[in-house]
């Protein structure tokens, strides 16, 4: 019984009578004690958002679903056999690096962007990109804005704050040398109800999470997203720096959903192409080659995430397109082999 | 063993113990930092903050320091706790003295105010004026000027400004009134310690504030003109208001929220320093032949202030703490400018919630040792 | 006024006063209460702005006319004595019934009249009133949070447990009595925490584990509430004893301790629990984000308990301390038996408004992410479905926070009323 939640009184008195448990970091080790320490709980510590919908956001009985969620469901999959034993620990941008940090949660897959300063400052490693994101603004469609040129200074913005989004926008306003007010709130949705009562003229955010907030807006028809992008924001999954074998799980967790679709592979015909001759077929589906076993993990690994989870095609038409927060085409996140700059090493 | 070495060895242990948890804590610190690749140190206030700020009673541009966004962050919190003093004292004393009341309406009026308002979580009451009761507003377009070109819109409260040419000299005028006034009260009362002559005080000094300071306007060393605001179009339905004075809507829900929270606590600091009074003393002073209004003057008020001041210190300072849930409303104050934003854009946990608390606790510190001064001045004069 | 009247109210023309005087009342309440439910305006007549007046002239005509002291009709002199004792005063009652008068209908209409509260989603909301239907759809999140509804008996057996626990004391013999103190201070609490941990968190006997962050609504602020509580009282009743201690280091340690958490608001407080506190335990030690909220809370609270028993510490008179010595009894015994009961008595009602601030504070837990019931409030009016509905939401909040803290205020009023009458 090593959950960490459960040690709870242990802790605080322990912690109280000065019992110092001398542990290192862990890092450099052979073993993995994450993936050790996950196995043992029986599911995997997930960090997702407050709210998003199409990357994390509860229903009313309260599943997680999105693609965030389902990176998760991935290594779910992959390290305990079964998808769905997961925790979902929503987490405030405030929060997540510190609770990825102090082992709360052991995967962050909550729309982080990936960053030099977050990768060699705080001490967290970004595993790959699930999603390619930029940000831009919303705007009411009434107002007759049609592009960033027709800002006019004195205007109000709405957005996140704590973010990278608050210093683009601080840059672009300087660029521009237009004065605004910057009215910031800590959760996306205090953000978006502002907006939406007319507090602010613009709203600006990711463009994912305008398409998904402008689908919650009392009327959504009366409010556009603006065609600019004015930053780079790769969004991706994230772990704790000193676990590379965790890391290399989480990371190819991923890559085998993306890798799937390159080739072809989906929930649908993943048991009959595991009599394939193709050979990338078979090591994505293990049939030779032993990748799970490279992994640390057993071969079924990439097997049991196509068909519990989906490819990434898949998970990206079932939470972003199908449920019509970002329908139409997808852009860069279509596969480098169609003309998006999703792309993956091989897995060989 | 005896009962000193006792004692000694007693406090030896507390000392360690606390010393022992600090080093405990400060080496898990280091470990984990280290761990994290992370150092601790200060050296960010001076890096250039790049992001911007609402409402800054000081320049700030997305090019300054931490630093810079720290001062403004601070000088948030005291604008916004120094309404809230004023506004919280001002309905506190209304309604504590309205407790006291003969009249049963307006004795039950006020109770059930102070009822209501205290016994409801000052984070629900911030909630209910930001998200609930400033919504209701109207669209700068929409808003009807409704005192002296002022508009109460749902972006802000948009008032006429005073812009002034040479205001130092003005200012200066002023502060020299202020001191006359003080000059004035220190004599007239030496006077009247002298031999009993009384002198309008109060008149005289409105007429020294009015006359000196308009002075400087008269002879034209100094002058003002009033900006009022300007509907100003940024788009096909977007307006807002240009020029003049720009209150947020941020500011007043927290002002609002403050101030009516906090009046319930003076209110019955005043009711109970006024009941405190014994009924013997207004009676005697009534037998001196003073009128109600002398009494109250004269006799209880300075007694009572003596019991009122204390507790309602205390008041203030629990003003000035809670404006730190301006960060739940997006009010840019100490807590969200610094321990939120720039806590999350440096990653400078425990250097910036320590810097964060020590400003807080400075604070309250200051304020306690005036008022232990006042209030020693104050108990001189007792016998 | 005087001078406009010819008569003078008194008692020799009681008969004649009386009746024309509460004649005009009558008028003047008749024409505010058409005026404000028929949108009639009896008065039409009369123009210009003495229309506007006119109710409140003839109350105060009225009001006049029936001020006679010693009238000899026991109602009508209390009647004067209690909102007619002068001009002043009868103003202030016109303008303050004339008020209530106008806007009770305003918020009768909103509350009741025109609110909603048949239906199952946001469609059924088609009065212009309030729209008691989110309530009752969201009654569930309200008070058990993001608690999974099929475990929600759990929290309702540990409730119920906790209370039948609690009320054990009531029904104590005199031998037993005695232990009740380390009943309530060492066992009560240690059982309370089993409860918890074991039916509310569950993981074991089968119980699917719920982790802390799906907690929230009204048996949240109960849990924070009661556990800060219980540990914030032993703790600052440690330090007033330190504060007053005769040992320098025990004094200032108290001190400083005590001065620190007063000096800082909760906020901060919460924030260092939540982001700093992580980096000083040993790594791979990790405490609930609920734990420290709550610990949190009881230290910041305990500073003020401290102060609160140190006031009574103080009004005891020395010759208790003395005597209690000259008994032979050492620190703690002395304490224990002489000065702590007696201290204790004087400032119960300090302690009572101290845990109603620690109540009221219980929201603040929304900065480590944990939402109680103003938390679910704020978090539901966002919900797609149920935009636009922030209103009801903090009133309801707001009313059951009222009933607890209004019982508890009232509670400790009561106390201090009975113990002054005591002494």
């Amino acid at each position: 019984m090593i959950k960490s939640i459960k040690t709870w009184i242990l802790v605080g008195f322990a912690s109280l009578l000065l019992v110092a448990c001398g542990q290192g970091g862990g890092g450099g080790s052979k073993k993995s004690k994450t993936l050790d320490d996950t196995k043992k709980a029986g599911f995997v510590k997930c960090g997702v958002s407050q709210g998003l919908a199409g990357f994390s956001n509860a229903d009313e009985s309260g599943n997680w679903s999105g693609i965030d969620v389902d990176v998760c469901r991935a290594v779910a999959a992959a390290v305990l056999e079964d998808a769905e034993k997961v925790k979902y620990f929503p987490l405030s941008a405030k929060e997540r690096f510190e609770a990825l940090k102090a082992k709360q949660v052991d995967v962050l897959a909550r729309n982080t962007t990936w960053t030099l300063t977050r990768d060699a400052e705080l001490g967290l490693t970004f595993v790959g990109v699930n999603f390619y994101d930029g940000q831009g603004f919303m705007v009411p469609k009434a107002s007759g804005m049609k592009s960033t040129d027709d800002f006019r200074a004195g205007m109000s913005v709405c957005t996140n704050i704590g973010t990278t989004t608050e210093l683009n926008l601080a840059d672009f306003m300087a660029r521009k040398g237009l004065e605004y007010k910057l009215v910031g709130f800590e959760k996306a949705d205090e953000a978006r109800d502002t907006y939406g009562a007319g507090r602010c003229d613009a709203y600006t955010t990711d463009k994912s999470g305008l398409a998904a907030q402008r689908t919650v807006l009392p009327n959504p028809d009366a409010h556009i997203v603006l065609p600019e992008t004015i930053s780079k924001e790769p969004l991706g999954p994230v772990v704790r720096q000193g676990d590379p074998i965790w890391e290399d799980i989480v990371r190819w967790s991923l890559n085998v959903m993306i890798e799937a679709e390159e080739y072809g592979i989906n929930s649908g015909n993943a048991d009959s192409l595991k009599s394939s001759d193709n050979p990338a077929h078979k090591k994505i589906l293990g049939v030779e080659d032993d990748m799970g076993i490279k992994l640390g993990l057993d071969n079924d690994w990439g097997y049991r995430i196509i068909t519990q989870v989906g490819n990434y095609g898949e998970v990206y038409k079932k939470h972003l397109q199908d449920s019509g927060i970002l329908p139409g085409n997808r852009g860069a996140n279509e596969l480098w082999t169609n003309g998006g700059i999703i792309y993956v090493p091989p897995l060989r | 063993m005896n009962n000193k070495n006792k004692k000694y060895l007693l406090q030896s242990a507390l000392i360690l113990s606390i010393v022992s948890l600090f080093i405990f804590f400060a080496t898990n610190a280091q470990i984990n930092m280290s761990n994290r690749g992370l150092q601790f140190g200060f050296g960010f206030l001076n890096r250039e903050a790049s992001f911007d700020i609402q409402f800054t009673l000081i320049e700030y541009s997305r090019s300054s320091t931490y630093l810079r966004a720290y001062l403004v962050g601070l000088l948030n919190t005291i604008l916004v706790a120094f309404f809230g003093i004023i506004f919280a004292t001002i309905l506190g004393v209304i309604v504590g003295i309205a407790r006291l009341s003969k009249n049963y309406l307006i004795n039950n009026l006020a109770s059930a105010y102070v009822e209501f308002f205290r016994n409801l979580p000052l984070l629900l009451q911030l909630f209910f004026w930001y998200y609930a009761a400033l919504r209701v507003l109207p669209l700068p377009q929409d808003a009807g000027e409704f005192f002296f070109s002022s508009y109460l819109t749902i972006k802000a409260l948009y008032l006429p400004a005073l812009r002034w040419e040479n205001f130092y000299v003005f200012l200066t005028l002023f502060i020299i009134s202020i001191f006359l006034i003080i000059v004035t009260k220190f004599y007239t009362k030496k006077i009247q310690e002298k031999d009993g002559t009384q002198f309008p005080i109060f008149l005289i000094s409105v007429a020294i504030l009015l006359i000196l300071p308009s002075l400087s306007l008269i002879f034209g060393f100094s002058s003002f003109s009033i900006e009022k605001p300007e509907l100003l179009k940024l788009s096909e339905t977007t307006y807002t208001f240009e020029g003049g004075l720009e209150i947020p809507p941020e500011f007043i829900a927290l002002l609002f929220a403050l101030s009516l929270y906090t009046a319930t606590f003076i209110a019955e600091c005043v009711r109970a320093g006024i009941e405190a009074i014994g009924k013997g003393q207004k009676e005697a002073a009534a037998s001196l032949g003073l009128n109600p209004n002398l009494v109250l003057k004269l006799i209880v008020m300075p007694q009572a202030l003596r019991v009122i001041i204390p507790p309602t210190t205390n008041q203030y300072l629990n003003l000035t703490k809670n404006s730190s849930l301006a960060s739940a409303i997006a009010y840019p104050d100490l807590a969200l400018v610094f321990a939120g934003t720039a806590l999350m854009q440096t990653g400078k946990a425990i250097e910036i919630v320590s810097m964060v608390m020590f400003t807080y606790l400075l604070l309250s510190i200051l304020t306690s040792v005036l008022m232990n001064w006042y209030n020693k001045k104050q108990q001189i004069t007792e016998k | 006024m005087r001078k406009i009247f010819f008569i003078k109210p008194n008692i020799s023309n009681l008969n004649i006063c009386l009746p024309v005087g509460s004649f005009l009342i009558l008028l003047s309440f008749l024409d505010i209460f058409l005026n404000t439910f028929y949108n009639l305006n009896p008065s039409f007549f009369i123009i210009g702005p003495v229309n506007k007046v006119l109710p409140l002239l003839l109350g105060m005509i009225g009001f006049y006319l029936i001020r006679i002291e010693y009238s000899g009709k026991k109602y009508l002199d209390i009647f004067n004595k209690k909102i007619n004792l002068n001009n002043f005063n009868a103003l202030c009652t016109l303008i303050i019934s004339f008020s209530i008068i106008k806007i009770m209908p305003i918020f009768l209409s909103w509350f009741i009249i025109d609110a909603n509260f048949v239906g199952d989603n946001k469609d059924a909301c088609t009065g212009s009133g309030a729209c008691w239907v989110y309530i009752k759809v969201w009654f569930e999140r309200f008070i058990y949070g993001m608690y999974p509804a099929s475990e929600i008996w759990r929290i309702n057996i540990s409730f119920i447990l906790i209370i039948v626990f609690g009320l054990f004391g009531l029904f104590s013999n005199e031998k037993i009595k005695r232990y009740l103190i380390l009943y309530y201070a060492v066992v009560y609490p240690i059982l309370a925490f089993i409860i918890i941990y074991f039916l509310v968190s569950g993981g074991v006997f089968n119980l699917e584990w719920v982790q802390t962050n799906a907690w929230g609504g009204l048996s949240l602020t109960f849990i924070v509430a009661f556990f800060a509580l219980i540990f914030c009282f032993p703790i600052g009743l440690f330090l007033a004893l330190g504060r007053r201690s005769k040992l320098i280091a025990v004094r200032y340690v108290s001190i400083g301790f005590i001065e620190f958490w007063r000096g800082v608001p909760l906020i901060t407080v919460l924030f260092m629990s939540a982001v700093i506190f992580p980096l000083f335990l040993p790594s791979g030690v990790y405490i609930d984000t609920l734990v420290r909220a709550i610990f949190a809370i009881a230290l910041f609270e305990a500073a003020y308990i401290a102060e609160v028993i140190r006031g009574g510490l103080q009004a005891l008179p020395k010759g208790q301390y003395e005597a209690a010595r000259s008994l032979g009894m050492g620190y703690w015994k002395s304490n224990y038996l002489i000065i702590l009961p007696q201290a204790l008595k004087i400032v119960i009602p300090g302690i009572a408004n101290t845990f109603l601030a620690l109540v009221k504070d219980t929201p603040l837990i929304f900065v480590v992410g944990l939402l109680e019931i103003v938390g679910m409030t704020n978090l539901a009016k966002t919900n797609p479905k149920w935009l636009g509905l922030a209103m009801e939401g903090y009133i309801f909040a707001g009313l059951i926070f009222f009933l607890i803290c209004y019982v508890m205020s009232k509670y400790s009023q009561s106390l201090e009323k009975k113990l002054s009458s005591e002494r």
